[in-house]
């Protein structure tokens, strides 16, 4: 037994099955409440398919590009220090934080028809140029995952112990050596997981698709989706499409976990990171270039959203403040959710003999379509209350659930190599169950489950697609207010809540994540 | 005042409400969001109703009008609903077909619609007119139709048919003036066209940030620039072909168990009290207009001398194929 660590325990095998029976009920029981509720299995038509090619293609284009940006953008963060380093990391998050009505506007006056880029262009006489179409689709997801591409890859620099690049310092290593040798491993970790994660989530874009895309010509699967319960009435068609997404979703899922190769860079004494590697005028030069350009791609439209909103934001009125407080509530009770789901989820999947198929249902709640889940659900629970009653609880379920995709990405590959490093030592001590929890678990993941948490905090307070379901005039949330805004024509008072919406978003990702970070 | 949820107050709310269903009957009402929300016509219509009627007065939200009529159908015959308020004559007949709206009994009214109003089973509470809206101070030469729309090089935002009761809108508005040609039409806009936007809010957000020099939305825009914001620099332009009216209404369920109280609320909906709040709330035109006039301001709108409107069966039919030809047009 010395050479192998111990399987995974009854007790966490019984958690952790617990929480991944809840996500597949999650994922499939609306599915299955929709087709159910349909009359016939429809056949997908060629607009469904030409609808399937488009959503297929700008996905894949928008996580490679975000990925392939994210790395570069990730390594110099990784190896420069610099005063602000921790609020620019932090700011560079911000757009995946974003509620999409909210980052479009702030994109759109950077380089819309009249944003500021056009505005230039045409200062220097040169002609407009339109960022709609299948071009801006892209854009505007590489806006949304670009923070979440180098967040996750800046953990995977993080990860890597202080004592490699001392060795490889001590070995005279440049940093093509560096870069084959601790780097390379590391993105082999990483990058497939992340790759498919940002594919996903560009899978079931809906509305920025639309709004970017310029037509009909940019329709998106998930569009088609809502057509078939709005328009055509038609759940059958709905379900049908809804099944589209999450096969693919655990086809690209099994592909990225069997692509993906662990690290092993064993552990470290967890002291700070100096790279000698990287001190270099060039090195440092494009460092400084990589970072000034990803700040102003990501930062410039957040700026253009609190230049808007500022002005509005004291006089809001008073149901909005209401709604950001209940905001609030519902993204901290959905972050204890989904970090108590995902961390048993977590530990089992990267215990020996993991659970792969846990890993794989982690994913599926990012293929899940809002309206598919919403729908679902609704026609579940509604003999059991009435729709306003079920609007909060439902929400919180469903905005842990969606954002269980994210926890895993972060946690699992501290998880892994955790059990690679300390597994062996804690079980020839005999440690287990909570001691082991306290001792070691938590403190080696305390960085991922902080940014997690964040993460899911923040993505819950953004949350609009599932509430809009269910809400009364009674139970608004901070995003439905400000689309309730914006519906009465209060485009200032609405600049203002979104404004507002950032601002918490940011503070409450920022709290978590530090509070993970501890002062790294 | 804010709203912060404590024991407490979860209690006492709890027991205000049981307390409430005690000694007041509930009528629920489904409508779309905008109607519910704080600066919509909702709470205002509630208060007056309430003040009469001896009972507990629920909004039930939602969405937009396509997702009222696609909850209530989804729920059939077992719905919580006792009226539903704010479908479109676009979604009538689909509603009718589901058998489960049941006749009115509101009467003659004398309706200030601009076409003829009958119908056994929906009462219409505000109407308005689609229109492309512009800014004065920037944009000088107005196409008159859709010809010198798709000629000109103006830019204009507007909204998904699939998605949006307003885009749908511009689908017949564009069938009905011109029946085969339509496709050709909108080939001929699609240049024009910045983008196609999920709903109104986004597609006026992006005109208002300057995205387009027009947008699709209604003649009445302008109202709300002009008396909310004392801002003149909003204006519809008129189109020769006349503009396709939006008629909003409301009906009875049949299956409703408060049938007296639905009836009164439907008496109530083109009642002044109801009436006199649609104006600068939801930005419409009230189907019967109050005593005392429309607002100060509304006398500056554009008033169309030609309406058009496909009859609920109408619309149905030409529905899917429109779709298509739009789709098309906008594909190329």
């Amino acid at each position: 037994m010395a050479d192998r660590a111990q399987p995974v325990s009854l007790g966490l095998r019984l958690l952790s099955g617990g929480a991944g029976a809840a996500l597949l009920a999650f994922v499939l029981m609306p599915l299955i409440a929709v087709i159910a509720g349909a009359e016939g299995w429809p056949r997908l038509g060629p607009q469904d398919w030409a609808a399937l090619r488009f959503t297929l293609s700008q996905a894949a284009l928008s996580a490679g590009i975000s990925v392939a940006l994210g790395i570069p953008v990730a390594r110099a963060l990784a190896r420069r220090r610099f005063p602000g380093r921790g609020l620019l990391v932090t700011l560079l998050g911000a757009p995946f934080l974003l509620p999409v009505i909210v980052a479009v506007n702030g994109l759109l006056a950077i380089f819309g028809r009249g944003g500021l880029v056009n505005d230039l262009l045409a200062a220097f006489g040169q002609d407009r140029v339109s960022v709609y179409g299948f071009g801006g689709v892209v854009l505007a997801h590489v806006f949304f995952n670009l923070p979440l591409s180098v967040r996750l890859l800046l953990q995977g620099w993080a990860a890597i112990p202080a004592e490699r690049f001392r060795l490889a310092a001590s070995l005279g290593f440049a940093p093509a050596d560096v870069a084959r040798h601790l780097e390379w491993p590391m993105l082999r970790a990483l990058v497939p997981g992340l790759f498919a994660t940002i594919f996903l989530i560009c899978l079931t874009s809906f509305a920025v698709a639309l709004t970017l895309g310029g037509g009909p010509r940019a329709t998106t699967v998930e569009l088609t989706i809502y057509q078939a319960f709005r328009f055509d009435f038609d759940l059958g068609r709905a379900a049908a499409l809804g099944l589209v997404q999450l096969v693919l979703c655990a086809a690209t899922a099994l592909l990225a976990a069997r692509l993906a190769v662990p690290s092993a860079f064993g552990a470290g004494l967890d002291r700070p990171v100096e790279r000698w590697d990287s001190s270099g005028r060039l090195i440092r030069g494009t460092d400084a270039g990589l970072l000034g350009a990803a700040s102003l791609f990501l930062l410039a439209p957040l700026a253009a959203v609190v230049a808007g909103g500022l002005p509005h934001l004291f006089d809001l009125p008073a149901p909005v403040w209401g709604a950001a407080v209940r905001s609030v509530q519902v993204a901290a009770v959905s972050t204890v959710l989904a970090l108590g789901l995902a961390l048993p989820i977590a530990l089992a999947v990267s215990g020996r003999g993991g659970a792969r198929w846990l890993e794989i249902a982690g994913m599926l709640p990012l293929a899940t379509s809002a309206l598919v889940a919403g729908t679902g659900f609704f026609l579940l629970l509604r003999g059991l209350a009435g729709p306003a009653a079920l609007a909060l609880p439902v929400t919180i379920g469903l905005n842990a659930m969606m954002a269980l995709p994210f926890v895993l990405r972060a946690v699992i590959p501290s998880a892994r190599d955790l059990q690679a490093d300390y597994g062996r030592l804690a079980d020839s001590l005999g440690m287990g169950g909570l001691a082991r929890l306290r001792i070691v678990t938590l403190p080696r993941l305390r960085r991922p489950l902080g940014f997690a948490a964040g993460l899911t905090a923040a993505l819950s307070m953004g949350d609009l697609g599932v509430i809009a379901l269910f809400a009364d005039e009674d139970h608004a949330t901070l995003p439905m207010q400000l689309y309730r805004l914006m519906g009465a024509y209060r485009t200032e008072d609405a600049a203002g809540a979104a404004l507002l919406l950032l601002l918490l978003s940011l503070g409450i990702f920022w709290l978590f994540d530090k509070g993970g970070r501890g002062d790294a | 005042m804010k709203t912060t949820l404590s024991v407490p107050m979860i209690a006492g709310c709890l027991i205000a409400s049981v307390a409430g269903a005690e000694d007041r009957p509930v009528l629920t009402v489904y409508t779309y969001d905008s109607f519910v929300s704080d600066w919509g016509p909702g709470p205002k219509v509630e208060a007056a109703f309430e003040a009469t009627c001896g009972c507990d007065l629920k909004f039930v939200a939602p969405g937009d009008g396509a997702a009222v009529l696609a909850r209530v159908l989804l729920e059939g015959q077992s719905t919580e609903a006792d009226v539903v308020l704010g479908l479109d004559t676009n979604l009538t007949s689909r509603a009718l077909a589901s058998g489960l709206f049941a006749p009115h009994a509101a009467g003659d009214v004398a309706y200030d619609l601009p076409v003829e109003w009958r119908d056994d089973t929906f009462v219409p509470f505000d109407w308005g007119w689609f229109a492309f809206v512009y800014d004065k101070t920037k944009t000088d030469t107005v196409p008159a139709d859709f010809e010198a729309l798709a000629a000109s090089s103006l830019k204009i935002v507007i909204e998904d048919p699939r998605s949006s009761t307003p885009g749908l809108g511009l689908l017949y508005w564009i069938k009905a003036a011109y029946g085969d040609r339509a496709e050709g039409i909108w080939s001929g806009l699609a240049d024009n066209i910045v983008t196609v936007t999920p709903g109104w809010s986004e597609a006026y957000g992006l005109f208002l940030n300057g995205e387009a020099d027009m947008v699709l939305s209604y003649t009445t825009s302008p109202a709300y620039h002009l008396i909310a914001e004392s801002d003149d620099s909003k204006a519809a332009a008129p189109f020769s072909e006349g503009h396709y009216l939006q008629v909003e209404v409301a009906a009875k369920l049949k299956g409703t168990d408060q049938p007296a109280l639905a009836d009164a609320f439907l008496a109530f909906v083109t009642s002044e009290a109801f009436q006199s709040v649609i104006p600068e709330t939801n930005w419409m035109y009230p189907a019967v207009t109050p005593a005392g006039g429309l607002p100060k301001g509304f006398e500056t709108l554009i008033r169309p001398e030609k309406s058009l409107l496909f009859s609920a069966d109408e619309a149905v039919n030409l529905r899917d194929a429109a779709l298509a030809e739009w789709q098309t047009a906008l594909s190329r």
